[in-house]
């Protein structure tokens, strides 16, 4: 990750736990799983898409394809969904990550935004159209609007997500 | 850590083939359930599973709501409870009038040789929580299969019917609502005795009876309940009231909507119910398969 860039000098930081990166999914999830009804269903954001975003455009090559299909799995039993709908959901997602993750990094933060917004709609669309294909009827626009909060949590993410990986308060500069 | 190695070692298959495999899996399981449902066992197992991460992200709210009923005032608690005692003896009194005209019933039944009505055994179920799918209008009971509860069970509110059990998870069940697309309910005009069916639209609040000619007799304000001539749900339970109709003579049917009478999406008790009675059996439909015998006998 935080490949080199010229302008800028990176940090170098220390390898990513992967108990850490387990522990920010399994709380998505749970958050994924907080009530909602209404008006508030259309604005939530799909909380374990993002953070799967996240890991998946830091560090395409941990979390390969098998994890985000399990995690979909477990999400379309949580939501009563149809089985397979946020599996293919978040495959096309981990695809989407490992094809475009060196070019997301270089940009900057509202750049980046922008890129993962673009991806969560497209597995926001492809399960759309999973269900359409089962034959239910289109919800309307606004079910175009979970993403967009998603995608604004980017830069929240991007700035705590690192905090454990930055390394401690180096000698040299003390 | 995600430096290109060079291309002489070894990376396994491209993120493009790992791709299409995973997404042929995940068809192939969408077909599965959609088309033949073979994957409800593991659905359970699933659920079992995440029973204790939906209850923690429940936690916060029912802890919040707990606080505040701590601090309810306690007029406010002597004034409910009064209106709730009220409420008791009024209905204990028109219950007791009920059981007599129950056996009355029953009794003219008997005279009649009809069948007897189903008694009703009513179980109380929470909904924690409605399904977060924009496609489906479903709520989560907290009472499964652990509890005996079955699938098809009618779940009513102290209103009127408000939909049916529809998958039985083993500590908890989803209950499609009768506004869920195409949830269909078999209903009785109250006023005429007509028999028809309401149908859910996918819309909250709103109901339509199809299939009824132009010229029906239906008004505005007339009471729908539940007619039990589907053997799944018992017959009487308020479903809806005709809210608007429009006889266009465009039409084949009048467009009717109907407004569900329960509190479809409110309120948090409900009630299973559960009809003990005997069908009689079904009449065997020999006709359709009789038939291509008797041609397959005459064709040698």
């Amino acid at each position: 990750m935080n490949h080199p860039r010229i302008d800028k000098p990176t940090e170098i930081l220390l390898p990513v736990n992967p108990l850490f990166v387990a522990g920010t999914l399994a709380v998505a999830f749970v958050l994924n799983l907080l009530p909602a009804s209404g008006q508030l269903l259309l604005w939530r954001p799909d909380f374990v898409a993002v953070v799967l975003a996240y890991w998946l455009i830091h560090y395409p090559r941990r979390l390969g394809f098998l994890l985000p299909w399990l995690l979909g799995l477990a999400m379309d039993v949580a939501e009563g969904a149809l089985f397979g709908q946020y599996a293919l959901g978040y495959t096309a997602l981990a695809l989407m990550a490992a094809l475009a993750h060196r070019r997301v990094l270089m940009f900057d933060i509202l750049s980046q935004t922008i890129h993962v917004l673009v991806m969560l709609q497209v597995v926001k669309l492809i399960m759309l159209l999973v269900r359409m294909a089962e034959g239910a009827e289109f919800p309307g626009w606004l079910y175009f609007l979970g993403p967009v909060t998603a995608a604004m949590l980017w830069p929240l993410l991007s700035v705590t997500l690192v905090i454990p990986q930055k390394p401690k308060s180096d000698a040299d500069h003390a | 850590m995600d430096d290109q190695p060079p291309p002489f070692f070894e990376r396994g298959p491209s993120p493009l083939a790992r791709f299409t495999f995973f997404a042929l899996l995940s068809i192939a399981l969408l077909f599965a359930d959609a088309r033949l449902r073979y994957l409800e066992h593991i659905r359970q197992a699933v659920s079992v599973a995440l029973f204790p991460l939906e209850r923690a992200a429940l936690a916060p709210g029912a802890a919040l709501l707990r606080l505040a009923a701590f601090f309810t005032d306690q007029s406010r608690l002597i004034q409910e409870n009064e209106s709730l005692r009220l409420k008791s003896l009024e209905l204990s009194s028109k219950a007791a009038r009920v059981d007599a005209l129950t056996a009355e019933s029953a009794q003219l039944r008997r005279l009649l040789s009809a069948s007897q009505r189903g008694e009703l055994t009513l179980q109380l179920g929470e909904i924690v929580y409605a399904k977060r799918d924009p496609f489906t209008r479903r709520v989560v009971v907290d009472r499964g299969s652990q509890h005996g509860v079955t699938i098809g069970q009618a779940v009513i509110d102290e209103s009127g019917l408000i939909g049916q059990v529809t998958r039985v998870l083993p500590l908890a069940s989803e209950v499609t609502l009768v506004t869920d697309k195409n949830q269909a309910v078999p209903v009785q005009n109250l006023r005429t005795g007509a028999r028809s069916v309401v149908f859910g639209v996918g819309r909250d609040d709103t109901l339509e009876l199809r299939f009824m000619p132009v010229n029906a007799d239906i008004q505005v304000g007339d009471k729908l309940v539940t007619s039990g001539i589907d053997g799944l749900y018992p017959a009487g339970f308020p479903v809806a009231t005709v809210a608007a109709v429009d006889r266009s003579a465009t039409n084949a049917f009048a467009n009717i909507d109907c407004a569900p009478a329960a509190g479809v999406n409110r309120g948090s008790l409900v009630l299973l119910v559960l009809e003990k009675r005997t069908l009689p059996e079904k009449p065997r439909d020999e006709e359709p398969v009789t038939r291509p015998a008797k041609s397959k006998k005459k064709a040698p």
